[in-house]
C-alpha cells in the first residue's frame, strides 16, 4: 500500500515540475545556442540559466549576493522592529472605542497611499540611505499589522473576556492575558502579510534610494548590462520572500498550537 | 455566608429603532437563595433568565430593584460570583491547570498555595491526568469540568452557572449532573443554575424558581426538600414533575394565545 502511494507521489511530484523543467531547458537552447548564432545584438538581454548559475556560484563564492542580502534583511528587520508598535496601538484602538474614534481616520487616510508613493518625499525628508529605506519598508509593514490587530481584539470571544472578569482580572490584566493572547494567531497574520508587503517595499527603496541591497544590487547591475545578474537577483528576492513567509508560519505553528485547533 | 437576595429586579431595554416599545425583559423579580442552597432558575428561552443571571454576575445593570450578596449590595462583577458559560468559554492558550488557576494568579495567589488549591480542584471534577493538556484536546463533558474547577477555585460565595450543560449530549449531561449535586455537597457552595429542562432542575435543586415569558416574573418559588439521589420513580419526584410541567406548560399558552 505505501510503495503504491509513495509511487504516485513521486510521479506526481514529477509531473507537477515537467512544464517548467521544459521551460528551463528551451529557455538554455534558445538563449545559450539559438541566440548567439542567430541575434547577437539580444544575447546579452536573455542570459541562459547556466550563465545565472555561473553568476550565482561567483557572487556567492565572493560573497557580494550574501552581503546585499544581509543589507536587505537588515533593513527589515529593523523596519519590522519599529512596525511592532502597531500592536500595541491596535489594541488599544480594538478595545477602546474613543481611541479608535480618534486615530481611524488618520489610518484611513494614510493607509491606501501605497509605500512607493512615499519614496520621492523621504528621499527629501531623510536623504538617501537606510533610514529612508527603512522608513518605507516600515509603512509596508505597520499597516496590514495594525488592521490585523484591531480585527484580532475586535474578534476576542466576548464571554473570555466575561470569564476573565468574573474570576476578579483587572482591565489591564484582561488586556495582557486574555486580549493580547486570544488576539495573537490575527497578529501573526497580520506579521505575514506585513513582511510580504514590506519586502516589495524594500525593493522599491532600494532601486531608486540605496548604496547596497538586493534592489541596489539588481538596479546597479542594469547600468552595467549585466544581465545575469540582475536575473538572479530577481530571483534571490524571490526565493528569500518565500523562505521568509516559510519561517514566519512555522513559527506560528510553533508558538499557537491551540489556534489551529480551535479554527476547525 | 452567602445569602442572596433578589429584591424587585426590573430590568428595560431601550427600543432599538424609534417608534418601537421598550422592551420590558424582567418585572419585579424577587426571591431569596439562601446560604448553601442549590437554586435553579426554571423558564423557557426568552423568560429573561440570562438576563438575570448577567445582572448577579455584573455584567448588566438593573433598571429598578437590587440584589444583595450577605446585605452588600452587588457591583461590578468580582470573584465573589463566577460564572460558568454555556459555551465553556476556556482560555485556549492555558493548559487545564492553568485555566484553573487563571483566578488565583489574577488574585496573587502565593504559587505554593495556588498549586495546593488548584490540585485539589482537579481533583474535585475528577481530572487528574489531565492537568497539562490544552482545552481542545478535551470533550465537551471534560471542558465543563475544567470550567467548574476554575469558577470554585478562586472561593467565590456563588457560582452562577448558565445553562451549562446545554451543550453535551444526554449521557454526558446525566453524568454531570449528577458530579454537580456531588461537587455542590462537597463544597457546600450557593449556585445559581439556569435551565429550560424539568428534570435538570428536580435532580439539582434545593430551590426552584419557576420564571413566567416575557417579561419575566416569578410564577412559582419552590423549596425541594425531596432527599438525594433523587430517582425518578420516587413518588414525591414524579409529583414534583407534574406540577412544574403544569406550571410550565401554563406558560406555552401564554405564548401561543
Amino acid at each position: 500500500m505505501s510503495a503504491v502511494t509513495g509511487g504516485s507521489g513521486r510521479l506526481s511530484w514529477l509531473t507537477r515540475w515537467a512544464t517548467l523543467a521544459v521551460l528551463f531547458v528551451v529557455w538554455e537552447l534558445v538563449a545559450g545556442v539559438w541566440l548567439p548564432k542567430g541575434r547577437p545584438e539580444l544575447a546579452t538581454l536573455l542570459p541562459p540559466p547556466s550563465a545565472i548559475a555561473k553568476a550565482a556560484v561567483e557572487m556567492i563564492g565572493s560573497g557580494e549576493l550574501l552581503m546585499h542580502l544581509w543589507q536587505s534583511l537588515k533593513r527589515e528587520l529593523i523596519a519590522f522592529l519599529f512596525a511592532l508598535f502597531a500592536v500595541p496601538l491596535g489594541i488599544a484602538m480594538g478595545w477602546w472605542r474613543w481611541v479608535h474614534e480618534q486615530i481611524d481616520p488618520i489610518v484611513e487616510i494614510l493607509r491606501p497611499i501605497p509605500p512607493i508613493a512615499w519614496i520621492p518625499l523621504s528621499i527629501l525628508w531623510l536623504g538617501i540611505g537606510n533610514a529612508q529605506n527603512q522608513f518605507i519598508i516600515f509603512l509596508g509593514i505597520f499597516f496590514p499589522l495594525l488592521i490585523n490587530t484591531i480585527q484580532g481584539v475586535k474578534n476576542v470571544e466576548p464571554n473570555l473576556v466575561r470569564a476573565a472578569r468574573c474570576l476578579g482580572a483587572s482591565e489591564w490584566q484582561i488586556l495582557k492575558r486574555v486580549v493580547l493572547p486570544a488576539a495573537l494567531p490575527q497578529i501573526l497574520t497580520g506579521i505575514r502579510i506585513g513582511f510580504g508587503v514590506g519586502w516589495m517595499a524594500l525593493v522599491a527603496a532600494e532601486l531608486v534610494g540605496a548604496s547596497s541591497g538586493l534592489g541596489f544590487l539588481i538596479n546597479d547591475a542594469r547600468s552595467l548590462l549585466k544581465t545575469d545578474v540582475v536575473i538572479l537577483g530577481m530571483l534571490t528576492i524571490g526565493v528569500v520572500g518565500l523562505l521568509l513567509d516559510l519561517l514566519i508560519r512555522r513559527i506560528a505553528k510553533r508558538v499557537l498550537p491551540w489556534s489551529l485547533a480551535a479554527q476547525k | 455566608m452567602a445569602r442572596l437576595i433578589v429584591d424587585n429586579v426590573s430590568k428595560t431595554y431601550p427600543a432599538l429603532q424609534k417608534g418601537h416599545e421598550d422592551v420590558l425583559a424582567l418585572r419585579d423579580v424577587s426571591f431569596t437563595v439562601e446560604d448553601h442552597e442549590f437554586c435553579c432558575l426554571l423558564g423557557h428561552s426568552g423568560c429573561g433568565k440570562t438576563t438575570l443571571l448577567n445582572i448577579m454576575a455584573g455584567f448588566e445593570a438593573t433598571t429598578g430593584g437590587r440584589i444583595t450578596l450577605d446585605g452588600a449590595e452587588i457591583g461590578p462583577p468580582h470573584w465573589s460570583r463566577t460564572m460558568v458559560f454555556q459555551d465553556y468559554a476556556l482560555f485556549p492558550w492555558l493548559t487545564i491547570e492553568r485555566n484553573i488557576a487563571f483566578g488565583l494568579e489574577v488574585k496573587g495567589v502565593p504559587e505554593a498555595e495556588r498549586a495546593r488549591i488548584v490540585a485539589e480542584h482537579v481533583k474535585l471534577v475528577g481530572l487528574s491526568g489531565f492537568e497539562t493538556r490544552l482545552p481542545h484536546q478535551l470533550s465537551g463533558g471534560m471542558k465543563q469540568r475544567v470550567a467548574i474547577a476554575r469558577a470554585l477555585a478562586v472561593d467565590p460565595q456563588v457560582a452562577l452557572l448558565d445553562e451549562p450543560f446545554a451543550a453535551l449530549d444526554a449521557q454526558n449531561r446525566s453524568l454531570l449532573q449528577d458530579e454537580l449535586v456531588r461537587i455542590a455537597q462537597a463544597t457546600r457552595k450557593t449556585m445559581v443554575l439556569i435551565t429550560h429542562s424539568i428534570d435538570e432542575a428536580i435532580k439539582l435543586s434545593d430551590r426552584i424558581i419557576v420564571m413566567t415569558k416575557r417579561p419575566g416574573t416569578v410564577k412559582a418559588n419552590l423549596k425541594i426538600d425531596i432527599p438525594r439521589p433523587r430517582a425518578e420513580d420516587d413518588p414525591q419526584v414524579i409529583a414534583l414533575k407534574k406540577q412544574l410541567r403544569a406550571l410550565i406548560a401554563d406558560e406555552r399558552e401564554v405564548e401561543l394565545a
